[in-house]
């Protein structure tokens, strides 16, 4: 098992100058998981999803992803993020962002993919106009698209079903137990118990920077109550 | 190092299409240069044409050189880049170079117009004030991109920027100043020799430094 | 931990004192041994302080550039510290620099400032290290202030031999109208050359008690913000 984890977290801690926003998370997450983080917010869920990604370095402990401290390139070709912002260039069309990512990632066959994945979140029509003309909707489906487009082992999103709306919500909780069940592993970040619960193998709360829960697969109602419980003991 | 071609061909689609950074620097340019000249006695102004063109040069480009940055703010795509499975270090390469040819082709507009307006004999010898020229640019870009990279993240980042690099471009100001003075005052340019030297160390030195320091730079 | 606790007020007590000592001998070398230049008199006195607070600045500049430097390799508060301690204290004697010299220059070369190389550096090396302050300053709430301020540290040293080159070449075509006097202050008795020695000396050891203060000053600011934070985390 100790050889097989995607992300070993031992006391690691985050602090943005003098703002702790993460404490002492020691974590294990093995390859096949899924994993869906609740928590309020400011809880410290993002941050937790840009230091799986390698975006910063802890402020202290032990992360180690795929087996290695400080993610260089090889590890980052591992990992896609999907983050609140869509990382797209408001004036390359559609096409445009997609094979510059697929091109930074020397995939072999950008163009082609590029295709592929276009038709995937239904954009083919759109693959033509620049994102600055995009719906939120559809940036979000290009953004699924930018992360994804490498195949990536490792799936980090941060609150992906934000701004779409029930189909295209449905049609992303979709793609991502097939993520689950082809082997990838997926840590999903969300406020929406039932959508991540849906999606996900394990479940954690996180709550003032530390993981308050980490209890297997719970119902929505042990998710709610445990949820209810830990948020309110630190607010009385 | 396709990495680095691969950003500057993005950033150079991006400028082609939005032409923000080149038209707005060349009319500065202008501007600047204007100003100076009703500053001073226009008769005896193609004597102070090379201490003239770098002070606009200069400050003009401070102006424009966080554009390469301030294009990967827009949705975050900065860290998108990031992501990628590159070394950092081409990112500062691609940002380095689409800041020369954009300040480059600005700056052979001010040299013509120099020698339009100022009546500078700048075109008196036409390969060596391109050679100064282009060693003065690529210490400039070098400098400025740098730099450029850490004032975009901060909130006084217009006042920040020309701080942070005027006092360490001082050597580059003098040397390129002088020898533009000899080039264009019909010298060889053996005889601009020294100026030229420490124009080049300058050039090595702050491209390498950037290029090695880049990683620790965007590291959060 | 314990052996440093011991250590540290032992030195902490016998630099103020030997600082102190060595300044009341710099001062009598300065005012009574030795004996009068021949061609400047009396005013060639003030070389003594202004040559040994030029080699203190140089010095705290080198220091913060090689503590930034380690800042930036492994990322140790205690290096940042140090570069920002080197700084503070450089600045002080390169501001000493920059007043001695002008009370120097007016008696002699009729004029409070010339263009003379050294002085040139001095005011373009002054500039460097206020904006390595004015940055700090500006940003104190920004946790990447630090690596930024360490590049900048780094970097200005670097600049350093091509400032002092490109300053040298700048002043060999604009020759002064004004007859430098010889550059070495005009030693050429053991007397003078006894009290630039104890001079220095004093400086060197002002320079390291000042660095020790303005060091554990902000070792000791941290500490308070430290303490703050636990504080309003127990009371929350």
């Amino acid at each position: 098992m100790s050889g097989a984890a995607v992300i070993a977290a031992a006391d690691v801690s985050k602090a943005f100058g003098r703002s702790v926003v993460l404490r002492d998370v020691t974590l294990r997450i093995g390859v096949g998981e899924a994993v869906a983080v609740f928590g309020p917010n400011g809880a410290g869920k993002s941050t937790m999803l840009r230091l799986f990604a390698g975006l910063m370095a802890p402020s202290g402990g032990r992360l180690r992803t795929f087996g290695v401290a400080g993610p260089d390139a090889t590890v980052r070709r591992r990992i896609g993020l999907v983050a609140h912002q869509s990382f797209l260039y408001p004036d390359l069309t559609a096409r445009e962002n997609l094979l510059f990512y697929a091109r930074m990632f020397d995939l072999p066959d950008a163009v082609e993919r590029v295709r592929l994945w276009l038709d995937r979140v239904a954009l083919a029509e759109a693959g033509a106009r620049p994102v600055r003309l995009f719906s939120r909707g559809m940036e979000q489906r290009l953004a699924l698209a930018r992360a994804l487009i490498h195949d990536p082992a490792l799936v980090l999103l941060d609150e992906p079903w934000t701004g779409l709306d029930a189909a295209s919500a449905d049609w992303l909780a979709e793609r991502l137990c097939e993520l689950r069940d082809r082997g990838r592993t997926v840590v999903v970040a969300t406020h929406d118990f039932e959508r991540g619960l849906g999606v996900a193998t394990r479940a954690l709360i996180v709550h003032r920077g530390r993981v308050a829960w980490d209890g297997g697969l719970p119902t929505v109602a042990t998710l709610e109550e445990a949820y209810r419980r830990i948020t309110e003991a630190a607010a009385a | 190092m396709s990495a680095a071609w691969r950003i500057l061909h993005k950033d150079l689609v991006l400028e082609l299409r939005t032409r923000e950074a080149l038209s707005g620097l060349i009319v500065l340019m202008l501007l600047i240069l204007l100003t100076f000249t009703f500053a001073m006695d226009p008769e005896g102004a193609g004597e102070a044409a090379p201490a003239v063109q770098w002070v606009t040069f200069v400050f003009a480009g401070l102006m424009a050189i966080q554009r390469a940055f301030l294009l990967e703010r827009e949705n975050g795509a900065w860290y998108g880049l990031l992501l990628c499975p590159i070394d950092r270090g081409a990112i500062f390469v691609a940002k380095m170079a689409s800041n020369v040819i954009v300040l480059g082709l600005a700056q052979l507009v001010l040299v013509a117009l120099l020698a339009l307006l100022l009546g500078a004999p700048a075109l008196a010898a036409p390969a060596a004030v391109l050679l100064v020229n282009f060693l003065g640019l690529i210490g400039f870009a070098a400098l400025a991109t740098l730099f450029a990279a850490i004032s975009v993240r901060l909130r006084a980042r217009e006042m920040m920027l020309p701080l942070l690099v005027l006092p360490l471009l001082v050597p580059l100001v003098i040397c390129a100043v002088e020898a533009s003075r000899v080039v264009m005052n019909g010298g060889s340019l053996a005889s601009a020799g020294a100026w030229l030297r420490v124009l080049a160390t300058f050039d090595v030195i702050f491209s390498v430094a950037g290029w090695m320091i880049f990683e620790q730079l965007v590291q959060e | 931990m314990s052996a440093r606790q011991a250590s540290a007020p032992v030195i902490d007590r016998v630099l103020p004192i030997a600082a102190t000592v060595v300044m009341l001998a710099a001062i009598w070398c300065v005012f009574v041994y030795v004996p009068n230049e021949r061609l400047q008199g009396a005013p060639q006195r003030i070389f003594y302080f202004h040559v040994s607070s030029a080699w203190a600045a140089f010095l705290g500049f080198f220091v913060a550039a090689g503590a930034s430097g380690l800042f930036l390799w492994r990322g140790r508060v205690e290096d940042d510290r140090m570069a920002m301690a080197a700084v503070e204290v450089g600045m002080l004697f390169c501001t000493m620099v920059l007043v001695t010299g002008p009370i120097w220059a007016r008696p002699i070369w009729g004029a409070w400032w010339t263009w003379d190389p050294r002085l040139t550096m001095t005011v373009i090396l002054w500039t460097i290290y206020a904006v390595y302050l004015v940055l700090r300053s500006s940003a104190r709430d920004d946790p990447q202030i630090a690596r930024y301020a360490a590049v900048l540290a780094v970097i200005g040293v670097l600049d350093v031999p091509l400032i002092q080159v490109s300053v040298r070449l700048w002043r060999g075509m604009h020759p002064s109208v004004l007859s430098a006097p010889a550059n070495t202050g005009g030693i050429e008795d053991p007397r003078m050359v006894a009290g630039l020695v104890v001079t220095t000396i004093a400086f060197m050891l002002l320079f390291v008690w000042l660095l020790r203060l303005c060091y554990e000053s902000l070792r000791l600011r941290d500490e308070l913000h430290r303490l703050e934070d636990r504080a309003r985390e127990l009371i929350r």
